[in-house]
């Protein structure tokens, strides 16, 4: 079972990884960069108002980049016939939901705060700043991800579900958005916590309500 | 010296007879409704080791529906299934990565269902695909997704097969391949449901028609 586990969880993160032909954990942090590049482009090279306001800029990009992977968390393997396969083999898709939330973090949080530091440098913030939103992020990333695979769970399987998941994740990430990119004006810690603290909730139920969402899109 | 004192807890790669002793199919007064409509109704059926049942019928009478109900994967509308040992599922999707070559997508489930490189080579050998294992999975034509399939399924090492639809674009050499590979399997002990439109040959294969229990 726990041998199992480790090859579905070893395979999530190759799968998301390279994403075969969906395109692969690169896209989502090339799209975070290109919208802390275009950002100075729009508002002017301001640095006092790039610095007031990047911050920000850097936790809507991550929230705007968690869209792009969402098509093939979830969609792709369930049409494939894996999701019964691993059922067949007592595997709950609990468990499931667990590793692939664990993988799509691994896949995509940990290159998009990777990226973060580059895009600060573009965006101006000082180095204080950046700490804030490194460990906002830090905070923040696995309530990301499991809100991804929740939304990803629940819209497999419905037509036009890549398009219906990215409507529904943006408003459910607003808790997210608002305590992790609010630590960035009241400095620092009660706002890191708070996000910390939605990441947890979002962790808690995201394999159930995927896992369900899954044995219900079956029958 | 550790590996030579192990006590293997799979069963073995090349079963003997009666590997699958304890195996057993039972299923009473099925009854499966898709929508408003009541596919099938009252359906029982009883297997132990070494039995095999041709499920049969039209397209659209329930097969499908009965092999998933019967695998777990789906709940029966009214009725009850017991079963007794482990289940391979080959249905029409193919469940192996895509964009992987054959034997790297192959070698997932191996790894899942603990299969040694002997044994996976082995029956890769049987079902025919044992020139294709570098080419990726997308490349490969229907019939030899179908044996692709077939070789991950047998390599599970389940007591209970479930076979939907398997000869589904196989050429005559493959389907009496599939015929022979379901007859050892019996012969080892195991139990086979195939759910075939097709004839299929097998000694002593028992044939339950679907549309005998349509509501």
């Amino acid at each position: 079972m726990t041998a199992l586990w480790a090859q579905v969880f070893r395979r999530d993160v190759a799968m998301l990884l390279t994403g075969g032909r969906r395109g692969g954990a690169g896209l989502p942090v090339l799209f975070f960069l290109a919208v802390a590049m275009l950002y100075p482009f729009a508002v002017g090279p301001d640095a006092a108002l790039l610095a007031r306001s990047g911050g920000g800029i850097v936790w809507v990009a991550a929230l705007l980049a968690a869209i792009l992977p969402l098509d093939r968390l979830v969609e792709p393997d369930l049409d494939a016939g894996f999701f019964d396969q691993w059922a067949i083999r007592g595997l709950s898709e609990e468990w499931i939901m667990a590793s692939r939330i664990g993988s799509h973090w691994l896949t995509f949080a940990v290159p998009l705060m990777a990226a973060a530091l580059p895009a600060s440098a573009l965006l101006g913030l000082s180095g204080e700043q950046v700490r804030v939103v490194m460990l906002g992020l830090l905070a923040g990333t696995p309530g990301l991800a499991a809100l991804g695979v929740m939304v990803a769970g629940i819209t497999a399987g419905l037509r036009g579900g890549a398009a219906l998941s990215g409507l529904l994740i943006v408003p459910l990430a607003i808790p997210l958005l608002i305590f992790g990119a609010g630590s960035l004006s009241s400095g620092g810690e009660g706002g890191i916590a708070l996000t910390g603290a939605v990441s947890l909730v979002l962790l808690a139920i995201a394999p159930f309500a995927a896992g369900a969402a899954v044995r219900a899109a079956r029958d | 010296m550790a590996a030579a004192l192990s006590i293997p807890s799979d069963p073995p790669a090349q079963p003997g007879p009666m590997a699958y002793a304890n195996a057993a199919l039972e299923a009473r007064d099925l009854a499966c409704r898709r929508g408003e409509r009541l596919l099938f109704a009252k359906l029982s059926l009883r297997l132990k080791h070494g039995d095999a049942l041709h499920l049969a019928g039209p397209n659209g009478v329930g097969k499908s529906s009965l092999i998933r109900i019967l695998a777990g994967l789906s709940r029966p509308f009214a009725g009850t299934v017991e079963r007794t040992g482990d289940i391979a599922l080959l249905d029409e999707r193919l469940a192996l990565d895509t964009h992987l070559p054959l034997g790297r997508a192959l070698g997932f489930w191996a790894r899942c269902d603990g299969l040694d490189d002997e044994a996976a080579a082995r029956i890769a050998e049987r079902v025919g695909i044992d020139g294709l294992l570098d080419v990726p999975v997308r490349y490969l034509s229907t019939g030899q997704r179908r044996r692709a399939a077939l070789a991950r399924m047998a390599g599970r090492g389940a007591a209970i097969w479930m076979l939907d639809e398997p000869l589904n674009g196989l050429d005559a050499a493959s389907t009496a391949m599939v015929e022979v590979l379901i007859a050892e399997h019996c012969g080892a002990g195991g139990i086979a449901l195939v759910a075939s439109h097709q004839p299929i040959r097998l000694p002593g294969m028992a044939r339950l028609s679907i549309p005998d229990y349509a509501a």
